[in-house]
């Protein structure tokens, strides 16, 4: 649970837009995603290469995760992006179209080979992979134990549907099965799972939907288009009263074992478990978030359960 | 030249009156009666009747150098003030004053009567052209600035005579009886108006919609109206009101707001009995929607919302979230069409809004206000009367009064207009005091002013992203750098006055 993270909304912000770009600081979501990929054209790509640093190199307190969608690594752009924002120390990386593990793991090659020219502890910059096709979910498993700096796994229902030859709809039958292997796979690695965007940004009530759908199948967040989602979001995802209730309850029971100087912690007569313990200390973290608690979390309980 | 307390650079005299300078927003008083108006006597049988606004303005008694006002309920559909105009132009009387309650970009058809010397002042706020010609110096004619409550203030204390008010009554019957319910050019309440009708010496009421006697309701009775003047059209009834006013949907806008509501919640007003005024603006109207969704969670039953009403204020009295409206103007279709159905929709003056010399004004009962700002300083003053290139393009309004008179005045903002810091070393206006402002709240941080610690420390307590407003300045500062400050003649083109007569700032012809 140490370098816990809560990724319940990772907006994407256009990485050729100075307005959006110099808005980063005040929107409430848990991570941004700067884009060069698609929203950026061709025609701008250069210039959006160095805005982003530009804008990475002056937005030194950063207040939430920072990740930037490079181009795919097989076409011309995708190195220059990572040339051009390495330096400027985004926290990690969302790749596109990583359809195999192979390519996250050429990936996690080239950035250590940055970290080492840049003096920079190995592993530093994270990964977070799209998975967005057909190919990619099947592969899915693999790719997410193709390296540890893999932060997650992130779902893309557009080009999915696309690789698949059908429409998306907004009931979401047709990303059922796709969502729960991408779950699977990131639950079994270890990692988390972060579902695509809902693209409607005028539907509130859809997105609702969709997002308390995707909690249950186990996503730990939704990527988004629009700073007004993130509210909705954030609201589906806070943590019931009885869950932190209980979290709480956890914790103490944690730390009267500590006292006692046992190992085994009990709680109402049930041993309460390492899986129990992540769980708790996830749902408190979450509840600190959307200010429902303020309590200091002991670091030395939490590590002492790993 | 003077200095006011607020160190701001004032003439001795202006357009031949002494400056009083602003020294705080609450000891000054006037120990004087209130204005008086001539006594009349309409007989039996007598018609108030007229055939045209030649015959009106013949009628009245307008001669050189006198006053005239109208009311700007019909905003930037009004064709009335420049009839009138053109009227006393084709007359030959020159050297007149406007104390109109405000002046919108459509009176811009006034500029060519200013050069003539039919206009030689306004007495009055003056939102947009003339203001901006007024500012390059092009135009001769002084200016004083003045609140809503200021304006009546003004009036009722004989400060500005008005020799001639030409009401805009969108119903009206032969004998005078008005209201802004029903017509074609239908603008809900009449609240600056009423002032004019007790006090100026003459009263018209023009009509585009003369009805039989009575009308009704009655807004503004027969007992203060001289003359009716039935005409084609008193405007453009879509500029009239706007349609429809909608929440802001950028998500700056919105983050804004969210911070306002939280502002709101932590200051512990937000209880039964709580009262609110917001603008019709788009971040103000979130303001009013996450301000709506607090009083349904937690069941609270507001007493009265007031200021400029919109159709969001309309509902929330519907849905028994607030006891009643006072409503001093309309600002949309939706709050028109209320205010002649709903009972607790109550029509008000400007005098009873906010005038600060009566027995008590209606801001003053305020809990909490939402304003906005072109600029505002590190001491929370607040500037909203002239535009960063330095023109005066906007009135008061009420912002003054509210400020003054609610206890929790919050300023909402964008950190950054265009490319400009909305925070200042040093204001291009001075419009509204410091010492009135509680809370200014940008998508970037909120500042809170010192005087209020507790709620400073209940905001930090729920992790509210409050800065001391320095520091907001320095964090602005860093994306948009620092300002150099605009270039001033030394001419003086308008005065700023305090919502109690004394002068808060002058504006000067920008230099070019």
């Amino acid at each position: 649970m140490a370098g816990f993270q809560l990724r319940r909304s990772l907006l994407y912000v256009p990485g050729n837009m100075p307005s959006m770009l110099q808005n980063i600081p005040i929107f409430q979501c848990d991570g941004v995603m700067i884009d060069l990929e698609d929203a950026v054209p061709l025609s701008e790509k250069d210039a959006a290469r160095s805005l982003v640093r530009s804008f990475l190199q002056t937005y030194t307190e950063r207040n939430k995760e920072v990740l930037v969608r490079i181009n795919a690594l097989d076409t011309k752009w995708g190195h220059d992006d990572l040339k051009a924002v390495l330096p400027a120390l985004p926290d990690g990386i969302r790749l596109p179209k990583a359809d195999r593990p192979e390519i996250v793991e050429t990936l996690d090659t080239l950035l250590t080979e940055f970290e080492e020219e840049l003096g920079l502890e190995i592993g530093r910059f994270r990964i977070l992979p799209s998975i967005e096709s057909a190919e990619g979910v099947i592969n899915c498993i693999k790719t997410a134990r193709s390296t540890k700096r893999l932060i997650g796994l992130a779902f893309g229902a557009e080009d999915y549907t696309a690789s698949l030859e059908i429409e998306r709809t907004k009931r979401g039958e047709e990303l059922f099965a796709a969502r729960t292997r991408v779950v699977w796979a990131c639950k079994a690695a270890g990692i988390q799972a972060i579902d695509t965007i809902f693209s409607d940004a005028g539907d509130m009530e859809g997105l609702r939907r969709e997002t308390e759908l995707i909690k249950t199948l186990g996503f730990s967040g939704k990527s988004l288009v629009n700073p007004r989602q993130i509210e909705v979001i954030h609201e589906v995802f806070a943590p019931k009263q009885a869950e932190v209730d209980y979290a709480l309850q956890v914790v103490e029971a944690i730390q009267r074992a500590r006292e006692m100087g046992t190992g085994v912690i009990s709680l109402g007569g049930k041993m309460v478990d390492a899986p129990v313990v992540k769980r708790a200390v996830r749902v408190l973290k979450t509840a600190q978030a959307h200010g429902l608690i303020d309590i200091e979390l002991n670091e030395e309980v939490i590590y002492g359960q790993e | 030249m003077v200095r006011n307390s607020l160190g701001r650079l004032l003439p001795e005299t202006f357009n031949g009156r002494p400056v009083l300078p602003y020294a705080d927003p609450f000891s000054l008083r006037l120990e004087r009666d209130h204005a008086s108006r001539p006594l009349r006597r309409v007989n039996p049988g007598q018609s108030k009747l007229l055939g045209s606004l030649r015959e009106a303005v013949e009628a009245s008694g307008l001669k050189d150098g006198m006053t005239i006002a109208t009311h700007h309920h019909l905003r930037n559909g009004d064709v009335l003030l420049g009839q009138v105009v053109r009227e006393i132009d084709a007359l030959g009387i020159r050297d007149i004053r406007i104390a109109s309650s405000s002046v919108h970009p459509v009176h811009a058809e006034l500029i060519p009567y200013i050069e003539k010397g039919v206009i030689s002042a306004f007495e009055c706020g003056v939102n947009g052209p003339i203001g901006e010609q007024a500012s390059k110096g092009e135009l001769k004619c002084p200016i004083i600035v003045r609140t809503h409550g200021g304006r009546a203030r003004s009036i009722i204390s004989g400060e500005v005579q008005v020799d001639v008010a030409f009401i805009a009554a969108p119903t009206c019957d032969e004998y005078g009886n008005m209201n802004g319910a029903f017509g074609p050019s239908a603008c809900g309440s009449l609240g600056y108006a009423h002032t004019d009708a007790l006090y100026a010496k003459c009263v018209v009421a023009v009509t585009d919609n003369l009805v039989p006697y009575p009308a009704a309701p009655i807004s503004i009775p027969q007992t203060l109206i001289d003359y009716v003047v039935p005409v084609e059209t008193l405007g453009d009834p879509k500029k009239i009101v706007s349609t429809t006013t909608r929440i802001t949907r950028d998500p700056v806008g919105l983050q804004i707001a969210h911070y306002a509501a939280q502002v709101i919640e932590a200051s512990g007003h937000l209880k039964d009995g709580f009262s609110f005024q917001t603008g019709s603006g788009g971040i103000s109207l979130a303001v009013a929607d996450n301000v709506r969704r607090m009083m349904r969670e937690q069941k609270v039953k507001g007493s009265f919302g007031c200021g400029g009403i919109t159709g969001y204020f309309v509902d929330m009295l519907e849905e028994g979230l607030f006891q009643a409206l006072f409503d001093v103007q309309c600002f949309d279709l939706k709050a028109v069409e209320s205010i002649g159905r709903n009972p607790g929709h109550m029509e008000i003056s400007a005098d009873m809004y906010a005038n600060p010399f009566n027995a008590g004004a209606v801001v003053n009962r305020l809990d909490c206000v939402i304003l906005g700002a072109t600029e505002v300083d590190v001491n929370f003053n607040v500037n909203v009367n002239t535009e960063s290139t330095g023109y005066l393009l906007h009135n008061t309004g009420g912002h003054s009064d509210t400020a003054a008179g609610a206890k929790l005045a919050i300023i909402v903002a964008p950190s950054i207009r265009g490319r400009l810091p909305i925070v200042r070393d040093e204001l291009t206006t001075v419009t509204t005091p410091g010492e009135t402002v509680d809370v200014v709240v940008t998508e970037r941080g909120i500042a809170v002013n010192e005087k209020h610690v507790e709620l400073k420390r209940e905001l930090e307590r729920r992790k509210v992203p409050v800065r001391d407003i320095r520091q907001l300045q320095e964090e602005i500062y860093n994306v948009t750098g620092r300002p150099r400050p605009l270039e001033f003649e030394d001419e003086v083109v308008a005065l700023i006055e305090y919502r109690d007569g004394s002068i808060i700032d002058a504006v000067r012809k920008v230099k070019e």
